[in-house]
């Protein structure tokens, strides 16, 4: 809401400067957006009438014209508006004054005539946008008064952002008690009185939607004079509020709508087929409004209407045939209250919001209705002429709001504000807000104003009184919080430091998008069908992401763009899988390596990472949690990854994830240079911990043999070790390999496989007799379950 | 005959040309090894007589102790030759960059919640999450926010359908916490939230931290109380704070909270639209409404709740000035975060 700060000040006129008027309004809770001129900075402007005006001689579109200015002589101006005829008062910037942007007026030839000082356009004194002619002033304007002083240009225009409970506050008026109450300043407010009827006239009024539309109130006013024109001093309060002047009579009822907050309509009353009627919207019918725009109307529209059509979308929108027009002479003016609740949301489905829309489903106050109408007819006699007829008035007291009796406890007071405030005090608030108390031992039984909309509860008095005390006048203290220790879960390995992990081992974090492109989706994840989004801001962001693949890949392929040839990238977050009529929504982990497995750097040949490389990253991870012994990778197939360079991960007896190189065909489709690795873990079976569990340390040494095996190409290495380590024993303390070949020297089908054994007794020095018998144990396991021998 | 004097002339002369540790050895064997000129002239002495033996033998083992010396200077002079070669031979480019794997980083805003959660946890608030796929009761209506509340408007909402949408703040953590657990309750929760809206200074995406305090007596001075403290430990600095009356269905008293422009120290610039203050959070103390549908008695319980944005915050904290780049991913503008 915007308003000009010199209409709040005939209202109230605290002495303090705008700039303390304005952070007043904020720490109130009516943030103030921005603080903006009246009009551009400019001097020496004043008012002048056009006494002459000829063709210039040289040029068609210049007119030389003879100025009055209060001034011995009439001035010469040459002029270039197509407006400039003679008898119009416009604004003369005179020799040696000062524009907007700094231009200075000079006596100049224009095409060889003299000429001292401008005539100018509203744009020209930053007053509005529009620069199509020369600023048309009232006939009445003082010749020779300073523009400013004539106009009160020496103003600002001050927009708040107001919060939707305030709805209170949507009038100058609304504005100004609030000030008031901030500066202890009476208020002063427009003396308005009921113009008594000179005409019998009363038009038929019907509500048959009393629940929506409780008070309605109507008059008709016969003779008005539509081109009676605008005064100066409403139409500068309509620009400095953003709204255009139209004719007299609409700029009445806007005028009323930012005053006091009530929206009115004014009906051409010949234009009405007998009575007016509240009612609901019919299947089928439909409206022309104001704005052009057609509509047709679904049944739980509130709509104004006579005997055989709709006249308008009640508290939104006029229509245009039953507008103010032309030929209008006499005018049905319409005054009303609705119920915020059954307004709520009713513009927008039409694609509308209107001042008077915006109003009512906030709530306009049920009692402003009678007050309001009288002002504008009030108004309209005054500036319009016309003779009026009485108010036609229809009530349902049973629909009207009613504002309850709060119970608003001193004790209560302090215990929400940490603050006891003195009972004058309150009231003083409580008073100035407009609300009603009376006694109670307790404190006191609190009555909000029909204004008022969000005072329902206890708190919200209390709210009431601590904004208007101020809060940042309210005292600050520490709490104090029990010192109750909290539970440290050795059995869970934080996230925190699993990021740390990751990113030790080079990786970035990335945070992507939780919705994906279906398409993209699909081909990493084609067995599910994903959540799709009702409302997506894109086929990029439609469906939500069942891996965090989809998104790492996107991030991937643009860096790679970007001229990044190595990118490693990891994520947590959530993935969303439908399970039948459920959804799961599980974190997960995953990571991303594409290009060089290290940075290109001196002394390092440089490789492309591969499949062992991003297992250490898993092994490293599960290694965290004292459980990589339980870790299995076994190849397994799946849609995004290569077949061949695939595993399934297994943790203990729980499902880890997946890690494998996109699938070849991807890594074309998704433009990608280079193979791509990934990996994703489910974050709560790999998280979980095991405590580690002490084994006493043995006096006597290791032994190491190493077996150099041939197998069949085909036998797994994991399968290998497996049977070394069930064939050997207790006394085995390790068994790694360290070398698998292929080539020359082992026949064509076979590999050969070194493996190292460590080991060691907790008692005694191994004897070689003891070592050889493990050693043709785990030799007999692996024959027997592998096919493999000692290579010669 | 050569004398003593000779042979010991001799051999320093030797050693002085000995410029190897392999020849000072050859010299010390030639003089003093078991058939060496100096052993043979002790040898010598069994053919003389007491008197005469002793002195000789006090004679050769005043010149053999004389050449053991020379040999010994000798050698510390080659071997420190010898080292100092090895040094010159062995010298690197120190230069030269450290090899292996580089270190990665966590993105801003991972670095924004840890700072957020280790200043709440350290007075006992315990980081909790939550659902982002919510349903419409959690979401909106047991924070007070019925169908047809007009603060519905100002959440652009994801749904995908009449009852699951995508959570548009952290607050319905507070609802299932309240619903699930009794005070006293003190929890931040963070996490991702969605709105329908996407431009300049709007993603569709983005975290927030909600905490809030439920116990017996806890007033509007708390919330001021903590959330000063917290605004100052977070910035490292003084910063100036102020608390606005503001509007939040679910709390009551509600209140945003300002503070001084940590780009231009409150005198006015671009980033805080010349005001001086930037808006950093919402809270309040939370709404009787809430508290009902959560069977919390409010005439027992009172409790402050407050909500911010992670991202605003880490750019305040880190100067970055376009909020689109959090989510963009580029390894140019996350690699300037490694240093965390």
């Amino acid at each position: 809401m915007r308003f000009s700060e010199a209409w709040l000040r005939e209202y109230v006129n605290p002495a303090i400067d705008t700039d303390t008027l304005v952070h007043q309004l904020t720490m109130a809770g009516l943030e103030v957006d921005s603080v903006t001129a009246a009009a551009g900075d400019f001097t020496g402007v004043v008012v002048a009438e056009i006494l002459e005006a000829y063709p210039h001689p040289e040029a068609d579109r210049l007119r030389i014209c003879k100025v009055g200015a209060g001034l011995d002589q009439p001035l010469q101006i040459v002029c270039g508006a197509p407006n400039a005829r003679v008898g119009l008062r416009v604004p003369l910037a005179l020799v040696g004054s000062l524009l907007p942007g700094g231009l200075e007026i000079k006596s100049a030839q224009l095409r060889g005539i003299e000429s001292f000082g401008m005539l100018c356009s509203q744009k020209e004194l930053g007053i509005d946008e529009d620069a199509s002619g020369l600023m048309e002033l009232p006939l009445d304007a003082p010749i020779g008064m300073a523009l400013r002083e004539y106009l009160h240009l020496d103003d600002r225009l001050i927009e708040v952002d107001l919060t939707p409970n305030r709805a209170d506050c949507l009038s100058v008026e609304g504005i100004a008690r609030e000030v008031a109450l901030l500066n202890t300043l009476p208020i002063m407010c427009p003396e308005v009185e009921a113009p008594a009827p000179v005409i019998d006239d009363i038009w038929p009024i019907r509500v048959e939607a009393p629940e929506a539309c409780p008070r309605y109130l109507g008059q008709i006013i016969r003779g008005v004079n539509r081109h009676a024109g605008t005064p100066q001093w409403i139409k500068e309060k309509l620009r400095r509020s953003g709204l255009r002047s139209l004719d007299v009579i609409v700029d009445v009822t806007n005028y009323v709508l930012l005053e006091l907050g009530q929206p009115l309509h004014a009906f051409d009353a010949d234009r009405l087929e007998g009575g007016v009627c509240v009612r609901w919207a019919r299947d089928g019918e439909s409206l022309q409004l104001l704005n052009g725009q057609a509509v047709t109307l679904a049944p739980e529209t509130l709509v104004i209407a006579d005997d055989r059509k709709v006249l308008a979308l009640a508290g939104i929108m006029g229509g245009s045939e039953s507008a103010v027009c032309e030929t209008t002479q006499d005018i049905f003016i319409e005054c009303a209250y609705f119920d915020p609740s059954l307004m709520m949301g009713k513009a927008r489905r039409y694609g509308l919001s209107t001042d008077s829309s915006h109003r009512f489903e906030r709530g306009v106050s049920y009692e402003l209705q009678s007050r309001a109408l009288s002002r504008a007819t009030q108004l309209i006699l005054s500036l319009a002429g016309g003779q009026v007829g009485p108010v036609v008035e229809r009530v349902a007291l049973d629909y009207l709001p009613q504002r309850p009796e709060i119970l608003l406890r001193a004790e209560r007071i302090e215990k929400i504000l940490g603050l006891s405030m003195s009972p004058e005090r309150v009231i003083q608030i409580l008073q100035g807000l407009g609300m009603t108390l009376t006694g109670d031992p307790l404190g006191w039984r609190v009555t909000a104003p029909a204004a008022r909309f969000d005072i329902a509860l206890e708190a919200d008095l209390i709210e009431e009184v601590g904004r208007v005390y101020g809060y940042d006048h309210l005292p600050r203290r520490q709490p104090v919080i029990p010192a109750v220790m909290r539970p440290v879960s050795e059995g869970r390995l934080t996230l925190d430091r699993v990021k740390d992990l990751l990113v030790d081992r080079g990786y970035q974090e990335a945070i992507t998008y939780s919705f994906v492109e279906a398409s993209v989706q699909q081909l990493i994840d084609p067995g599910v069908e994903p959540l799709a989004l009702k409302n997506p801001l894109s086929q990029e962001l439609a469906v939500m992401r069942t891996s965090l693949w989809p998104g790492l890949l996107d991030a991937a392929i643009k860096n790679s763009h970007r001229q990044q040839d190595r990118v490693r990238l990891f994520e947590s977050g959530l993935t969303f899988r439908p399970r039948g009529n459920d959804l799961a929504q599980e974190a997960v982990l995953s990571w991303l390596a594409l290009g060089c497995h290290e940075a290109e750097q001196w002394g390092l040949p440089s490789r492309p990472v591969d499949f062992f490389d991003v297992k250490q990253d898993v092994e490293a991870l599960v290694a965290l949690t004292g459980r990589l012994a339980d870790l299995r990778f076994v190849a397994a197939e799946h849609p995004a990854l290569h077949k061949g360079q695939s595993a399934e991960m297994l943790l203990g007896e729980k499902r880890l994830g997946f890690m494998g190189l996109l699938h070849p065909g991807l890594e074309k489709r998704l433009g990608f240079p280079s193979g791509v690795f990934l990996v994703e873990l489910l974050d709560h079976v790999l998280r979980d911990r095991q405590l580690p569990r002490f084994s006493s340390l043995s006096k006597f040494p290791s032994v190491r043999r190493d077996l150099a095996l041939l197998v069949e190409q085909n036998v797994p290495v994991g399968t290998l070790l497996e049977t070394t380590r069930a064939s050997a024993g207790e006394l085995l303390r390790e068994a790694q390999v360290f070398d698998v070949y292929q080539g020359p020297g082992v026949e064509a089908g076979k590999k050969s496989v070194a493996i190292r054994l460590i080991l060691q007794d907790a008692a005694e020095t191994l004897v070689d007799t003891l070592v050889d018998g493990v050693v043709q144990k785990v030799l007999d396991g692996l024959a027997q379950r592998c096919g493999a021998r000692l290579r010669d | 005959m050569t004398t003593l004097e000779d042979v010991l002339a001799r051999a320093q002369g030797e050693l002085l040309e000995a410029d190897s540790l392999l020849l000072l050895d050859q010299v010390r064997v030639q003089y003093l090894g078991k058939k060496g000129l100096v052993t043979e002239q002790m040898k010598s002495l069994g053919a003389l007589t007491g008197d005469e033996r002793k002195a000789a033998g006090a004679k050769i083992n005043l010149i053999r102790d004389q050449l053991v010396e020379a040999i010994d200077a000798r050698r510390d002079v080659l071997e420190a030759q010898a080292l100092k070669t090895r040094l010159a031979s062995e010298t690197i480019d120190v230069t030269l960059q450290g090899r292996g794997q580089q270190i990665g980083g966590l993105h801003p805003v991972t670095l924004t919640l840890r700072r957020m959660s280790a200043l709440f946890s350290r007075i006992g608030f315990e980081t909790v999450e939550g659902p982002e796929v919510e349903d419409d009761y959690h979401n909106f209506e047991a924070l007070n926010i019925p169908a047809s509340h007009p603060a519905r408007a100002m959440h652009d909402t994801f749904y995908f359908d009449e009852h699951m949408l995508l959570r548009t703040h952290t607050s319905p953590v507070q609802v299932r916490i309240m619903e699930s657990q009794t005070p006293p309750l003190r929890v931040i929760a963070p996490g991702r939230v969605y709105r329908c809206d996407s431009d300049l200074t709007h993603t569709p995406m983005f975290h927030q931290v909600e905490g809030f305090l439920v116990d017996r007596d806890v007033s509007f001075a708390d919330l001021r109380g903590i959330l000063y403290e917290f605004l100052k430990l977070f910035f490292e600095k003084d910063v100036a704070v102020r608390f606005r009356p503001s509007y939040f269905p679910f709390t009551e008293p509600s209140a945003e909270v300002d503070i001084a422009c940590v780009i231009c120290d409150g005198q006015g610039c671009r980033v805080c639209k010349q005001t001086g203050w930037l808006e950093v959070m919402g809270c309040g103390m939370i709404h009787p409404r809430v508290f009902e549908a959560v069977n919390i008695d409010a005439e027992v319980y009172s409790g402050f709740a407050f909500g911010l944005g992670v991202e605003r915050m880490a750019m305040l904290r880190y100067g970055i000035n376009d909020l689109r780049l959090f989510f963009e991913n580029d390894l140019r503008f996350l690699r300037q975060f490694s240093a965390f």
